[in-house]
This record gives C-alpha cells, sequence and structure tokens, in this order.
C-alpha cells in the first residue's frame, strides 16, 4: 500500500523511467564487453568521470558537461593504449583508471575537500535525478540503442572473431571505436543510479548472469536486459521502502540474480 | 582472352623485425585448382595465408585477388576462409550453429548489415549441403570438434566463395573425421568449381586430393603436382626416404 503511494511521487517515477533506459543500455554494451573481455573498463572510466566531476564542481560547471567529453577521450586512450603501443587491455584500463582516481582526489582537494556533492556522485543518488536529467538520460539512451541495432551483426562479428570480422570487410577498428565511445557515454548515464564506484557492476551482472541461462547470442542480450531491469526496478523500490542506500541494493541484487543463475545452470546440466 | 587467376602472389617478401618470413614467394591459383601448402613449422604457411587475407601487409611484392590488386578489393564475398585458430574458439561464447553460420553472409554486405529471411535459407541450405542442418538451433559451445569444423566450414561457404582458404583445418580432428572433411572439399572443388587453398601438415592425406603442392620453407621449395614431388629429392628431404616411400606409393 504504502508503495502504490509511492509510486504517485515524481521523484520516484523518475528515477524508475530513467533506470530502465538506463539499465538496457549497461545489459546490451555489457553483453559485448563481458565477451570481449573488456569488462573493466567500465570501472576504469568511472574512476575518470569521478575525476571529471571533481573538475566540474570545481569549475561551478554542470559536472555531466565535464564527463561526457572527457570520459569519451579517456575511452579512446584506453583504446589507442592496447591497440598501438601494445598494451593488454587490463593495463591500459589500470592506467587510465588511477589517473582519473588522483585527479579527482587533487581536484577535490584543491575545491577544500569532499562534499555532498561529489558523494552523490560516488555512490548515485537516482532518487534525486531532476526533470532534465531523465529527458538526456532517455534521448541518450535511444540514440545509443538505436546505433546497437544498426550496427548489430557488425558488433556480433567483431565480438566473436575480429580476425574473421576483418576479412568479411567489416572495419573492426571503427566498429571498436564505436563500442568504445557508446560505452564512455553508458558509464555517465549510469553513473547516476549506481554511483562511480558501482557503475561497473550494471555492465557486467547483468551480462555475467545472461550468459550462464542464455543458449542463443541474441537471447543472451534480451535476458541481460531483462535481468538488468528487473533488479534495477526491484532495487530501487526495495532501498526506497527499507531506506538504504540503492546503488548498493541494485548491486547487491545483482548479485543474488548471479548466484541464482550459477545455481540453476548446475542443476540444469 | 587468358583466364584471370583466383589468386597470384607475385615476388612476395614478409619479415616479422628482422626475422625474415617469406622470401619471393611467386605462385598463381586458377579458378577450380585446389592446392595444398605443405612445410614444417615456422615455414611461413600462416602467413602467408594472413597476407593474402590483408591481415598482414606485405614488405614486398603484389597480391592479386581475381584480377584485382589485393590493396584495392572489396569483394570478400568471393572468398571464404576457414582460420587455424578455431581450436582456441571462446568456449563461453554463446551463439548457436546458424548465428555463427549467419556470419559468413555478412561479407556480401554493406553497412549497416542486416541478416534476411532469404540469408537465412542460404544458411539452411549450406547446413544441409554439410549434413549439420538437424543441430542449427544447438549452441556451437556444445558441439564436437568435428562438429564444429564442420559449423566454421559452413560459414566459410555459406556465401557461396569462388575461392576457399583454409589454414590447418583438420589440427584437431580425429582420422576418420579428418578423412571425412576432406572427402567435402573435394567434392565443393569437383562438383561447384570452388578454388582450395589449404593449408596443412598432412602431406600424406593433402597428396590424395590436391592437383598442386606447394612445399613452402620461407621460400617456395616446390610447386607442383603430387607425384612429380614424390619423384623429387625435395620429398626425400621432406619425408626422410622411408616415410617417402610409404606416403608417395600409399596413392599408386
Amino acid at each position: 500500500m504504502e508503495l502504490l503511494q509511492a509510486l504517485h511521487y515524481g521523484f520516484l517515477q523518475r528515477a524508475l523511467l530513467a533506470s530502465v533506459f538506463i539499465a538496457i543500455l549497461c545489459a546490451t554494451l555489457g553483453v559485448f564487453l563481458v565477451l570481449k573481455r573488456f569488462s573493466l573498463i567500465g570501472d576504469g572510466l568511472a574512476h575518470v568521470a569521478f575525476g571529471s566531476i571533481a573538475l566540474g564542481l570545481l569549475l561551478r560547471m554542470y559536472p555531466f558537461y565535464v564527463s561526457i567529453p572527457v570520459v569519451m577521450l579517456s575511452s579512446l586512450w584506453i583504446l589507442k593504449l592496447s591497440e598501438k603501443e601494445r598494451l593488454f587491455g587490463d593495463t591500459a584500463i589500470g592506467i587510465v583508471s588511477a589517473s582519473g582516481i588522483a585527479i579527482g582526489v587533487l581536484f577535490a582537494s584543491i575545491a577544500g575537500g569532499f562534499n555532498v556533492d561529489l558523494f552523490s556522485y560516488l555512490f548515485g543518488n537516482i532518487l534525486a535525478i531532476s526533470r532534465l536529467e531523465v529527458a538526456a538520460a532517455i534521448v541518450l539512451s535511444l540514440g545509443v540503442l538505436v546505433l546497437i541495432k544498426l550496427f548489430y551483426y557488425d558488433l556480433f562479428s567483431v565480438t566473436f572473431d575480429e580476425e574473421y570480422a576483418k576479412v568479411s570487410g567489416i572495419n573492426v577498428k571503427r566498429i571498436n571505436t564505436m563500442l568504445i565511445l557508446l560505452t564512455a557515454l553508458t558509464v555517465v548515464l549510469a553513473m547516476k543510479i549506481v554511483g562511480t564506484m558501482l557503475v561497473s557492476s550494471l555492465l557486467i551482472f547483468p551480462a555475467a548472469v545472461a550468459l550462464q541461462l542464455s543458449r542463443s547470442f541474441t537471447s543472451t542480450i534480451l535476458c541481460s536486459s531483462l535481468v538488468a531491469v528487473v533488479t534495477v526496478l526491484s532495487g530501487i523500490v526495495v532501498s526506497f521502502i527499507f531506506n538504504l542506500p540503492t546503488g548498493a541494493t541494485i548491486v547487491l541484487l545483482n548479485l543474488l540474480s548471479f548466484i541464482a543463475a550459477l545455481a540453476y545452470k548446475k542443476f540444469t546440466s | 582472352m587468358p583466364v584471370k587467376s583466383a589468386l597470384a602472389v607475385e615476388n612476395l617478401y614478409f619479415a616479422y623485425q628482422s626475422n625474415e618470413v617469406l622470401t619471393d614467394v611467386t605462385f598463381a591459383v586458377a579458378p577450380g585448382d585446389y592446392t595444398g601448402i605443405v612445410g614444417p613449422n615456422g615455414s611461413g604457411k600462416t602467413t602467408l595465408v594472413k597476407l593474402i587475407l590483408r591481415l598482414l601487409q606485405p614488405l614486398r611484392g603484389r597480391i592479386s585477388v581475381f584480377g584485382e590488386d589485393a590493396r584495392d578489393f572489396s569483394a570478400w564475398h568471393k572468398i571464404g576462409y576457414l582460420p587455424q585458430k578455431i581450436t582456441a574458439y571462446n568456449f563461453q561464447f554463446p551463439a548457436t550453429v546458424k548465428e555463427i553460420v549467419g556470419l559468413g553472409l555478412l561479407s556480401q554486405k554493406s553497412s549497416p548489415r542486416r541478416i534476411t529471411p532469404s540469408d537465412e535459407k542460404a544458411v539452411d541450405s549450406v547446413l544441409s549441403l554439410l549434413g549439420i542442418e538437424s543441430i542449427k538451433d544447438v549452441p556451437v559451445n556444445k558441439l564436437s570438434g568435428g562438429q564444429q569444423q564442420r559449423v566454421f566450414l559452413a560459414r566459410a561457404l555459406v556465401h557461396e566463395p569462388q575461392l576457399l582458404i583454409l589454414d590447418e583445418p583438420t589440427l584437431a580432428l580425429d582420422p576418420d573425421i579428418r578423412e571425412k572433411f576432406f572427402i567435402t572439399l573435394q567434392e565443393l572443388n569437383r562438383d561447384r568449381g570452388v578454388a582450395i587453398l589449404l593449408v596443412t601438415h598432412d602431406i600424406g592425406t593433402i597428396g590424395k586430393y590436391a592437383s598442386k603442392l606447394l612445399y613452402l620453407d620461407k621460400r617456395i621449395v616446390f610447386y607442383g603436382g603430387f607425384d612429380a614431388f614424390c619423384a623429387s629429392a625435395d620429398a626425400s628431404e621432406y619425408f626422410g626416404p622411408f616415410a617417402q616411400h610409404i606416403i608417395c606409393h600409399r596413392h599408386d
């Protein structure tokens, strides 16, 4: 009853609406990233986002205006380091990630220490999402999902076997660049839900659950999206009812889903 | 009018840094040819395949595919490719047989690429040709090595290529499955006129099917028919005299 009443609150409606789009986006991209063994890029870029938010707060600019270009440029740097400089992907992510955190701490220190705003980005605060942020999240999510739909088979082929994709005439470099830029944009959007500390969980957990349960590539993407939507929505509701931190609740529900999927696979195989 | 080669390699050189891997390699594959490339480990066989497919850039020399310089070649659907590394296939990857075979059709499409209902018919048709239509909805990671190899062959054939390039396709297969695989290739070559370029260690088996043999050891040591190879001093050097006798006379 209390829940039904709560659903009339505008802030909760906004939180649920934005979360559905961002959850589907993270879950879809997550499948490609996990299968390409590049899943920790979400973590690395989230750390960069932390640095860029600290910069935004220091400059008294809206943090997302700073984060989006900075995180996208950093994602390209990770790609360049791993392709051109022959660094392993995790090393490239580690370099960019640590730099992002260090820069964030430095800026926060210059600004006179951590403040409430910075903490809300660290751990997320979806219930405080504004109308403008909801609109931006929906428009950007739809844009990214349309791009994924358009280049679905190119992404599938490159994720499965880059060499064969090249021989098929697919521009592998362009597809990888697109994937990493879309991931950067998604990380910035998802930060509002779970915060920079936990954003990679939205990319990794739903995909990891789907990989335990699905038989085909298409069903993996659908299953991953479903898991993400269910865990994010139920996480918001549960955290609201029991007055828990939303981001952490969502991540723990994802963990429960993963354990359940592992158990299901064990008992059915 | 002269027949255009499916593949022509002229004075090709390649090196990994200072380590020269291929030196002055020249040969051609005509439409309908069945050429086997053999040679010891590290002789440059896989490097040669990667150069042909533009996965590597040559140091010097020229490669033409269907009469066109490989650098400008865009009709990738004319080539089917079965890579060596399927032995390193990611067994976590969730994909059904028909999804993987469908990827072979992307080479004949321009971006953004789509799989249409008529493409699905082409997938069914090639699965039927290779006798694996019953497993089209099965995840590839649930199949045996022999079945997986047929799936990847189906991916290489689904767009009806005129030249099929295979790199050690039978490496992880049992002898009886290997023999069936070679028979399938022979039928494709004989009945459909598909030119085949096959890299293998298995010279005894390839000698039975290929019309030409290219023995590579960083440079071309021998290029001609199997019988001529057996009669040459190169064969004795390659096998040793005892094995040469057994392998070369196995096909008499």
